[in-house]
């Protein structure tokens, strides 16, 4: 196709503005007067208010507002669903085409970095003493609201870096690192202490007031006995992306390269296999394309890089001599149809699930293995969970919406606890 | 929000800060107001009233988006069309509720004793001062309005027969439709004004409609030239603050600046020409209270910046640089410098120098790139000014007459 472009694995997938466009831009917006985009962003963001500032010219009163009301302002400016959110919602969209929130909030983001802007302070300190456990979405916006309010946080994490998915899996064409990475610097400037390759467990948590878990969703939702599943070039996504993260260009993605899966996740690996050199890309996906639960810009950027989708077909067994040759499949619909494809990876992008949390505390487990909680997301007392691992695995944004709720619960109850 | 004490005497008088709204629609009565000083305005020139019952025409307004949406808004509109007891029942209740907030009534006279008498009456509801309507372009009699303000001897008059009225402050409210405003400032405060406010709207026809063969607003067929406001005066309205703030004569006469003002940067504008005081009307109309909040904090963030705790270190800071064409430095000129990678190809710079300077640029038909001719460019920045893309042309190497003396020039580096 004449419009395919070549991507390298750490080029942004969408050009950022300069002043001169952003302004252009935020003077498309109509200035509601009861800002349908403020009300659809799940954490309040409030991007009418934001939007407001900068067509005012007051770009520093702008990134107030996204700072203060989104810790992971940053991060969520690069991988936000806007077409199913503010953007969806923009009045604007009566007359032409939404206001480009995501890429002005992006824009905003870069100047409070590039300004050195500290619009989050730490609060008076108070006795309290926090523990999250786990360092994505969730545990970061929860110890960055409680160090604002005072408290002692301390964030433990398995992994050698903060993020969650942030950092380990969303491809960094969508979100470049150095953006997750100011974002929890500001959380770290608030004295939020972050204690690494550390698995958290009752021992650990027994010493705090509280314990927030924002555990995620890092088992892969992959049959064990899938046929072929142990052949060398078979991945579950989770395994696909951290490797390509951490290694970068040094990572092999094959050379055919079958991923399974439609959401976002899918995508995320097809994209990376591509920019990472793979020659061939193929997406598997057994619904249709009305059906998948991938963002559709995410669905447009791997056509744009010439990765094709095959619908209506999901993988029966990989073969092989000891490494993958090839995948068959066979249709979801069309039970006749059957296919056969070379391929040297396989990767399942089939969804994931929560891991065993008993050792963090003896929670109660919903059918689908996630945390229970009530609406503000207090599970058993002392102890609060948010994000996917109540979820079953949602938005950044939606994350940092729960992570917002359950901070405020903490607080309130901390404070009926009596510790000051 | 973040906003730092803006707070500033005007007159005599304290303010939260210096934003307050204009005489105008946008403060007619209670409910408007209280929502305004919420919001966080710090007062109100309440809408111009006068001793004559109303009758406004329809529609009242027109809007030209020439240069962007409302870049200029034409009115042609009377005083408050409540009655006066009303007003001072609304201005009572305002200052009762509000009394950190400030209000100046906007008054209107014809005679003598009409202008002493509304202001004794004003005067009664407890408020912070008097403003003196000696500017309206587009009145429905003569000898009110802009045509007292162009007659410093009716100013000083009205002035006098004002100042009988009231002990408060008065502030008088000029005319831009006038060449020099001096006399007429000069004469205000003679009779005993203790401020002066400028501009007013000035007198205007906006875009014609072709079919109708008139202008707006089009009131049964019929327009006639009115009231301009908006973006488009605020040059104007910044030029008559600073020559007043400028002339010997009227030294230490607070000034309120009115015109244009929509960003945290033209309430600035306005400090830095002198003016102790800044009113707006025209963009709380289009946009409604809630821009003064990107004026707080746009300004608390500015000053935080620069270094500035109180508002009376920044009022005035541009007075002196802003001089007679007389007093130029003569002697260099400042030549462009073109990135060509930053560069498009657009030939903008080159169409407006062959056409509109002095053919300095030659063009590279194959890159598509633009070439000084330095013996031709006079440094003009003309190619500066029409180039699309941020930075690409820039203040480049400064060159002096010959035998001229090499000082240290200052010149602009931001164009953002």
């Amino acid at each position: 196709m004449s419009k395919v472009v070549k991507k390298d694995y750490l080029e942004e997938a969408v050009s950022g503005f300069n002043l001169r466009t952003a302004l252009e831009e935020a003077n498309r917006c109509i200035v509601c007067h009861d800002a349908p985009c403020s009300k659809s962003c799940p954490a309040g963001t409030d991007p009418a208010r934001f939007i407001r500032a900068l067509k005012f010219k007051n770009v520093k009163g702008a990134a107030e507002t996204i700072r203060s009301n989104n810790p992971l302002g940053g991060s969520c400016a690069k991988v936000c669903p806007y077409d199913q959110l503010c953007q969806e919602a923009c009045s604007r969209c009566g007359i032409d085409k939404p206001i480009q929130i995501g890429r002005l909030q992006n824009f905003i983001v870069e100047q409070e970095k590039a300004f050195d802007m500290k619009v989050c302070k730490a609060g008076e300190k108070k006795a309290g003493r926090v523990a999250c456990v786990g360092a994505g979405p969730a545990s970061l916006t929860v110890a960055s609201k409680l160090a604002q309010a005072g408290y002692d946080v301390t964030v433990y994490e398995r992994e050698a870096k903060a993020g969650g998915v942030l950092s380990h899996t969303i491809s960094p064409a969508r979100l470049p690192q150095d953006v997750v990475d100011y974002d929890i610097s500001l959380i770290e400037d608030l004295g939020v202490k972050f204690v690494f390759n550390t698995e958290a467990k009752a021992d650990i948590l027994k010493d705090y007031d509280a314990v927030f878990a924002g555990t995620g969703l890092w088992s892969a939702n992959v049959d064990s006995s899938f046929p072929g599943a142990d052949l060398k070039g078979v991945y579950t996504a989770i395994d696909y992306l951290k490797e390509a993260r951490k290694n970068n260009e040094a990572f092999d993605p094959g050379k055919r390269v079958v991923v399974v899966g439609g959401g976002d996740v899918a995508m995320d690996c097809a994209s990376t296999a591509k920019t990472l050199g793979a020659e061939d890309v193929r997406i598997l996906y057994r619904r249709s394309i009305e059906e998948a639960p991938a963002d559709i810009n995410e669905v447009l950027y791997i056509t744009s890089l010439g990765i094709g989708m095959t619908t209506g077909f999901y993988p029966v067994a990989a073969k092989g001599n000891g490494k993958l040759e090839t995948v068959e499949a066979a249709g979801f619909y069309d039970k006749d149809a059957k296919m056969s494809i070379s391929a040297d990876t396989l990767v399942f992008a089939t969804g994931q699930k929560a891991e065993d949390q008993s050792g963090i505390a003896p929670f109660e487990i919903t059918d689908k293995g996630l945390i229970a909680v009530d609406e503000n997301g207090a599970a058993i007392e002392g102890f609060f969970a948010g994000g996917d691992v109540i979820n079953g695995g949602k938005t950044v944004v939606e994350a940092v919406a729960e992570g917002k709720k359950a901070a405020e619960a903490i607080i309130a109850y901390l404070e009926k606890k009596g510790v000051k | 929000m973040y906003q730092k004490d803006l707070s500033i005497e005007f007159a005599g008088v304290k303010c939260l800060n210096p934003f307050f709204l204009a005489s105008s629609p946008v403060c007619n009565n209670y409910d408007m107001i209280a929502k305004s000083f919420e919001t966080g305005w710090a007062g109100v020139f309440y809408k111009n009233q006068d001793s004559v019952p109303e009758h406004e025409i329809s529609p009242i307004f027109g809007v030209s988006d020439m240069g962007g949406p409302w870049s200029m808004f034409k009115n042609c509109e009377h005083a408050s069309q409540n009655s006066m007891e009303q007003n001072m029942e609304y201005m009572m209740r305002l200052k009762r509720d509000y009394p950190e907030h400030r209000i100046f009534a906007t008054l209107m006279g014809g005679s003598d004793e009409d202008w002493t008498s509304l202001v004794e009456m004003a005067c009664q509801a407890g408020i912070d001062g008097v403003e003196l309507n000696m500017s309206c372009p587009h009145m429905g009699r003569d000898n009110m309005g802009s045509d007292v303000g162009c007659n410093p001897e009716l100013v000083e008059q009205y002035a006098k027969a004002a100042r009988k009225g009231t002990d408060l402050a008065i502030i008088a409210k000029m005319t831009p439709n006038i060449t020099n405003m001096i006399p007429s400032a000069l004469a205000a405060i003679k009779g005993g004004a203790d401020g002066i406010s400028a501009i007013n709207t000035v007198k205007s026809i906006m875009d014609l409609d072709k079919d109708l063969m008139t202008t707006e607003p089009v009131v049964n067929g019929k327009s006639a030239i009115s009231g301009l406001s908006g973006k488009a005066v605020k040059p104007i309205a910044l030029r008559f603050i600073l020559e007043m703030a400028k002339y010997p004569g009227l030294k230490d006469v607070p000034l309120s600046g009115i015109g244009g003002v929509y960003t945290w940067e033209d309430a600035l504008d306005f400090l830095l020409c002198g003016a102790r005081n800044v009113q707006v009307c025209t963009s709380v109309m289009e946009y409604g209270y809630r821009l003064v909040e990107d004026i707080i904090s746009g300004l608390s963030y500015w000053m935080d910046e620069k270094g500035f705790e109180k508002l009376d270190e920044v009022v005035g800071l541009a007075v002196p640089n802003i001089t007679s064409p007389s007093e130029f430095t003569r002697t260099f000129k400042i030549r462009p410098e073109f990135d060509h990678d930053k560069c498009i190809g657009c030939g903008r710079c080159y169409v407006s120098c062959f056409d509109g300077g002095h053919q300095a640029i030659n063009w590279l038909d194959k890159e598509r790139r633009p070439e000084l001719n330095t013996d031709k460019c006079v440094g003009c920045h003309l190619c500066q000014k029409v180039c699309p893309v941020p930075d690409c042309i820039r203040p480049g190497e400064v060159v002096f007459d010959e035998g001229a003396e090499h000082e240290t020039i200052t010149f602009k580096t931001k164009f953002e």
